[in-house]
């Protein structure tokens, strides 16, 4: 899922300044999961802004809540379409994706970004979210007992680790476990340690994180456009 | 007692099992202790989410307690535990909004101790006049009907 987290509570009352009236949006998705921007959270988030606000002396602002399923998919906007004459400003509690969409839905209303989005990832432990996919668009995790050394090692190296592995930690930051580390666990546990002698290749970075925004089209699933031509 | 809008007003949340057992004792063994409190009595502290104390202090309270039982001792095993951090986390958004974190505080007793949960009264009613009134209050909403 993706990993968020919040924003203080002083830069978000710097950016609602300009406005008067704001809702505060959150999502029921993953910002929900990693407790960052759901229901709860839009709650909290709406409870400190209207203090903090009448605190410094701009008591005349609306903060109102709410929350829709997702703000990835504007099939889940329909609840807001009326809130859009009552508001000069949406304060989203979603991902950065969900900020943008809610935006291009509705240009006549600002949408401001309530959340730090951080990246892909998993819940380690309670309370720890880690990173886990960079979205490299040519996954390759067969050839490495399905850990990625381009998420998760700190060199993104892919022929074994470099000399600064202590005690399977990464000589980076000792609160990273060594990638390589838990490659060769992996494929240990696997009985696949031969894969190691393979050379990995270098990234072609062309199928991701290269030349601008990315799309994916499915021409098959594109059935309005079909309908329309005949 | 009324309360014309001059005295601080406390919120204690207090668990079912120890901390309002304790308050009961204390009015059982006749314990003085300021008037300045109202208590809510949750079946643990760990019921107890950081938007309630927030939506307390933003309504106008001047304090907030969570008394909880002791570590090690709570009914639920660690809903105290959970209450703890979420009074810690609490404190950092109150910094952040610009209130003083002191006003919000966490206590541990044992449903034994009717005199600590005077003396804890005692302590944040001092602490909280100390700090003045809540600067979010607003008298209409504290004054009490008669």
């Amino acid at each position: 899922m993706i990993v968020a987290n919040r924003k203080d509570i002083r830069d978000l009352r710097t950016m609602v300044a300009p406005y008067k009236r704001v809702l505060i949006v959150g999502c029921g998705t993953c910002v929900t999961v990693c407790l960052a921007g759901g229901e709860r959270e839009v709650a909290i988030i709406g409870s400190s802004l209207r203090m903090a606000l009448r605190l410094a002396g701009q008591s005349d602002k609306q903060i109102d809540e709410c929350t829709v399923e997702r703000q990835c998919d504007r099939a889940f906007f329909d609840p807001l379409t009326e809130s859009v004459g009552r508001y000069d400003a949406f304060l989203s509690l979603g991902c950065g994706v969900g900020v943008q969409e809610l935006a291009e839905r509705f240009p006549t209303v600002a949408v401001l970004p309530g959340l730090n989005t951080q990246f892909m990832g998993t819940l380690e432990a309670q309370g720890v979210w880690a990173e886990r996919c960079v979205g490299c668009g040519d996954c390759r995790l067969v050839e490495f007992g399905a850990v990625c050394p381009i998420a998760r090692c700190a060199k993104r190296l892919f022929n074994g680790p470099c000399g600064g592995l202590r005690d399977g930690r990464c000589e980076v930051n000792r609160d990273i476990a060594c990638a390589w580390q838990l490659i060769y666990d992996r494929l240990k546990a696997l009985g696949q340690l031969d894969r190691l002698r393979e050379i990995s290749p270098i990234m072609d970075w062309s199928h991701g994180n290269d030349g601008g925004p990315r799309r994916v089209v499915r021409g098959d699933q594109q059935i309005a456009a079909a309908c329309a031509r005949d | 007692m009324g309360n014309d809008g001059s005295e601080p007003l406390i919120l204690a949340f207090c668990c079912h099992y120890c901390a309002y057992a304790a308050a009961d004792l204390a009015g059982s063994l006749r314990l003085n202790y300021p008037p300045n409190v109202r208590v809510v009595r949750v079946p643990c502290t760990g019921k107890v989410e950081v938007n309630h104390i927030l939506r307390a202090f933003e309504w106008g309270v001047d304090g907030v307690i969570v008394a909880g039982c002791l570590e090690g001792g709570c009914h639920f095993l660690e809903g105290n535990l959970r209450a703890r951090k979420r009074v810690e986390r609490t404190k950092q958004l109150l910094k952040e909004i610009g209130m003083e974190p002191e006003r919000l505080e966490m206590f541990n007793l044992s449903s034994a101790e009717g005199p600590r949960f005077a003396e804890i009264i005692r302590e944040m009613t001092e602490r909280v006049r100390d700090l003045g009134l809540s600067p979010l209050r607003q008298v209409n909403t504290i004054r009490e009907s008669t």
